[in-house]
């Protein structure tokens, strides 16, 4: 499994690690959906911990799309939001 | 569905849709790589200028120190001059100062982190580009172009996310580093106008400064009275080497001596 974290690059997760970061991804999804925030980034700030500690590093020359995608750590709940807004634009 | 794994799909699609412009497929991997070079200056830049806010901020950090060492080392001299007021207004001046200072840091640690994340960023994104260049290479020399476009894709993969993702990091450093501009700004406006004081003199052209130094021109008028009045030669001079001589005398002493010398 590949993960992206934005701003950090991509990793490879085992997926013996996929239902505890599922749950952590669901916390997330919930607070932002409720608007909280800072459920919002305690959540968020698991998960990212969580992918960073269950997945290695991919080679920095490595052309592989990702399986799931995280928002960068310090992303607010807007950006989430964004992130999730299928007409949003893609700067650059 | 997670929302990672449905946030991931949702920027790919947008990211390739990016990438995906010309007719002949193997035209789009010129496009696409001239787009990768682009990008690859693009967060050069956006390294480059976020270094050059932080260093900014650094030297505000600094210029601010000093300015709060100075008012520290004026305030230690109002206490030895038994000025407890001008000491207490220093150091109200001070931890004003220190406030700023801590703000300050703050800024720069995070402009820090952010020109760390933008380097890395930026060698990802180039040993990405490197390796898309010989795919390319080896496709546009293989195939022709009805039987490229399964390789292509192939090729395409992993690199419109990155693009993305990097795109996003220098909006995203940008954003901050403008933010923080205007603080800066306002900060140099507040030290050129002097209500934050020059620190390169310590006790010129700030009052506390200056009131300082007239209560030592003061103090040093007392003593020099003081010391002539207790017969000890006025300091500056050379001291009469002597101790015996009535205190009134001493400055008349070698004058003294002439006409008593023509007496004898």
């Amino acid at each position: 499994m590949i993960v992206r974290i934005m701003g950090e690059g991509q990793r490879e997760v085992g997926e013996e690690h996929l239902d505890r970061l599922n749950e952590l991804d669901a916390a997330v999804e919930r607070a932002v959906k409720a608007g909280d925030e800072v459920g919002f980034r305690s959540a968020l700030t698991a998960l990212v911990e969580g992918v960073r500690d269950a997945g290695t590093p991919l080679a920095d020359d490595a052309l592989v799309d990702s399986d799931l995608l995280l928002p960068p750590a310090d992303a607010t709940i807007d950006e989430v939001r964004e992130l999730l807004d299928e007409d949003g634009l893609i700067p650059g | 569905m997670s929302m990672m794994k449905r946030m991931g799909m949702i920027f790919r699609a947008k990211a390739n849709k990016a990438l995906d412009k010309a007719e002949d497929p193997r035209e789009t991997l010129d496009y696409s790589y001239q787009r990768q070079v682009e990008m690859l200056t693009k967060v050069r830049r956006g390294v480059a200028d976020v270094a050059t806010s932080r260093k900014r901020v650094e030297l505000q950090v600094n210029q601010l120190q000093a300015q709060a060492d100075k008012l520290t080392q004026q305030a230690q001299q109002a206490i030895n001059q038994n000025r407890e007021d001008l000491a207490r207004e220093a150091l109200t001046r001070k931890s004003g100062l220190q406030s700023q200072i801590t703000d300050l840091q703050a800024q720069q640690a995070q402009l820090q982190g952010e020109e760390e994340k933008l380097t890395l960023a930026s060698q990802r994104l180039q040993a990405k580009v490197e390796a898309f260049r010989t795919k390319k290479e080896t496709i546009k020399a293989t195939y022709t172009a009805a039987e490229a476009q399964t390789r292509i894709n192939e090729a395409f993969s992993g690199i419109g996310e990155e693009m993305g993702d990097v795109g996003m990091a220098i909006q995203r450093a940008e954003d901050k580093t403008q933010q923080m501009q205007a603080r800066a700004g306002a900060i140099d406006e507040l030290i050129a106008s002097g209500a934050l004081d020059d620190a390169s003199g310590l006790n010129s052209g700030d009052d506390i400064g200056r009131e300082l130094q007239a209560m030592s021109t003061q103090s040093d008028v007392e003593s020099e009275l003081a010391a002539l009045k207790a017969g000890a030669a006025p300091a500056g001079l050379p001291a009469a080497e002597a101790p015996a001589a009535p205190a009134d005398a001493t400055p008349a002493a070698e004058n003294a001596a002439v006409p008593e010398e023509g007496q004898a």
